[in-house]
């Protein structure tokens, strides 16, 4: 029978892998999450058929899953896409919790997991019991704290004290002492220390973080809460465990990376946490005077221009899903197709609260796949194109990231949309974006400012459009 | 030669046999089973699963590189439901611990897992099924 598991856990793990093989591409992604369903199922059943199982314990384990299923399936159809990054969120504060779970259930019944007797657990299972212990309690409550900034249950704004730093890396050293001491006599005051500090720790780190750094939160919880699943699976020796813990932190770390670059920030830099406050204020204000004044149209001008233009990128940003306006957004892309126009949408890596979060919601409204395109694949286009229509989007279409070495953006790659002939940009006010930089664009002859909401201005036009 | 001397000679071979098999046996115990002990602590299980652990790391690295990056809130989902696969852990616990306590701990780690499990997979289908790669008329 152990065998057979082991062979089932196999196979488990190589359709877990085909599931993010699928996803390489659209057309073959939907199999892939079949394929990661039905690996799922089998590791699930084969752990149910392995010896040892208590008839009573089957119909307790069958209860949780249906009472967590419920509630999954549930959440999962009701959620709308603008909520996703808080929702996912949410979802590893549960990997997190779960691994605390395991941790505390095998510390308790090391038997049944084959790791020594109750208080004489081996040395090794209790470095790798603890590191899991640690890492998922970390994972639970840094992911509570985004899951709260991102749902706007807490304020985004940074939340910063004196010696902060200093702090944690105190709590750090500490941690790791105390698990020191707990794999040299496996004591229960010590296990639930560290699972308490750890607690403490995850949500230390995760409160000086703005909501701007959020992708990159959401990616590295990811991440956490796959190398809590291989912590657990070296304790309790499961070879699953270990395989899919690797592939969940590769992926958390490869996006955390790729959102790092998307905002040319270290990771140390987002991790100490500290952006989005608004200390440039005042250099800002003072640059704003020396720019000329801001050309402001009406949604007809734009109609007007975008009807006689032959190349148009749209360039969604944040604020576009806060205002809802992807499906007028695509009905404008619409009609100035029939008008005979090419329509694209350029993303921004970091567009969105989660990566690839302006994809899902592009793809929502219907907007097909291949008309929205990356940055690397974009930026050339700009010189050719007529017009660039901005909306929602502030930081990642300003010039100074290339230019100005003292804004708090340079380095960033931003989106090329001042080549192009004519930038419209929907904003509600001259308000600066999430860095705090005033961005020069608003000032440009080639630009023309659209004041307002974005989904009531983008109606605008697709009636002036329409008439 | 007579059968006697056959038979004294078939005997010396049965003793030399003997003691050799003797010696067989000896060194078998002192060196040949440390011998094989050493083998199976060079695929000391730690050392085993670490081995696995590392190869699925490259796994992960190379197979997350290829996926496109308008998948990547998909990627999210799918990986947040797999990561549950940590329910393989809770069930062993819930089915098999000889006291309460580790199977209320694991009971909690199943229904949170699930959870995850059903959430994920079920959200990510349903981001998937947006991506329409057609073009409408």
């Amino acid at each position: 029978m152990a065998t057979i598991s082991t062979l089932a856990y196999l196979v488990a793990a190589v359709l877990f892998i085909l599931a993010l093989r699928g996803l390489s591409h659209p057309t073959t992604s939907r199999q892939g999450n079949q394929f990661g369903m039905i690996g799922m199922a089998i590791a699930i059943v084969a752990t149910l058929f392995r010896p040892g199982m208590a008839p009573g314990g089957i119909i307790l384990i069958l209860a949780g899953i249906a009472i967590g299923g419920s509630i999954g399936a549930v959440v999962a159809k009701r959620i709308q896409m603008t909520s996703l990054p808080q929702l996912v969120a949410a979802f590893h504060s549960l990997v997190g919790m779960a691994a605390v779970f395991v941790a505390a259930a095998a510390f308790y019944s090391p038997e049944s997991f084959g790791i020594g007797t109750h208080g004489h657990i081996h040395g090794a299972s209790l470095v790798e019991m603890s590191l899991g212990l640690a890492i998922g309690a970390i994972t639970f409550s840094g992911s509570v704290i985004a899951f709260a900034k991102l749902d706007g249950r807490m304020s985004g704004a940074p939340i910063i004290f004196p010696q902060q730093h200093k702090l944690n890396a105190a709590l750090g050293v500490l941690l790791l002492v105390l698990i020191i001491a707990f794999v040299m006599n496996g004591n229960p005051v010590l296990f639930w220390l560290i699972a308490l500090l750890s607690f403490a720790l995850g949500f230390l780190l995760i409160i000086p973080i703005g909501g701007a750094d959020m992708p990159v939160v959401v990616s590295m919880l990811n991440s956490y809460s796959g190398w809590a699943a291989a912590g657990i699976g070296f304790t309790i020796g499961n070879l699953l465990l270990i395989v899919t813990g690797a592939l969940v932190g590769a992926s958390g770390a490869i996006l955390s990376y790729i959102m790092c670059k998307g905002m040319n920030r270290s990771i140390i830099n987002v991790l100490l946490g500290g952006f989005g406050t608004d200390t440039s204020a005042a250099g800002a204000g003072g640059a704003t005077a020396d720019h000329g004044p801001v050309k402001a149209g009406s949604p007809e001008d734009a109609a007007f221009i975008m009807k006689n233009a032959a190349k148009i990128i749209i360039v969604p940003g944040y604020g576009m899903a806060v205002a809802q306006a992807q499906q007028v957004l695509r009905e404008m892309g619409d009609l100035l197709k029939k008008e005979g126009a090419t329509v694209e949408y350029a993303i921004h890596p970091v567009a969105g609260r989660m990566p690839g979060h302006m994809n899902v919601l592009l793809a929502e409204a219907n907007v097909p796949y291949e008309d929205v395109k990356e940055l690397e694949e974009i930026n050339p286009e700009f010189a050719e194109a007529d017009v660039a229509f901005v909306i929602g989007a502030n930081d990642v279409t300003n010039p100074a990231a290339k230019t100005d070495k003292s804004s708090a953006i340079y380095g960033m790659p931003i989106l090329d949309v001042e080549k192009a002939k004519t930038v419209f940009f929907i904003k509600r006010g001259m308000a600066s974006g999430y860095a705090g930089v005033d961005n020069e664009l608003f000032f440009r002859p080639n630009t023309m400012m659209l004041f307002g909401d974005a989904k009531k201005v983008t109606q605008e036009v697709v009636q002036a459009l329409q008439k | 030669m007579n059968p006697t001397d056959l038979a004294n000679q078939a005997q010396a071979l049965a003793d030399r046999a003997g003691a050799l098999a003797a010696q067989a046996r000896l060194m078998a115990e002192t060196q040949i089973v440390p011998a094989v002990q050493h083998g199976a602590a060079a695929a000391d299980p730690f050392l085993f699963l670490l081995t696995i652990f590392l190869l699925a790391c490259f796994v992960g690295y190379y197979v997350v590189w290829n996926v496109t990056p308008a998948l990547h809130s998909p990627l999210m989902g799918v990986t947040n439901a797999i990561s549950s696969v940590i329910v393989v852990g809770a069930i062993l616990a819930a089915g098999t611990a000889d006291n309460w306590g580790a199977r209320i701990f694991g009971f909690l780690a199943v229904t949170f897992a699930s959870v995850n499990i059903f959430g994920g997979f079920l959200v990510t289908r349903r981001m998937l099924a947006m991506f329409q790669t057609k073009k409408k008329a």
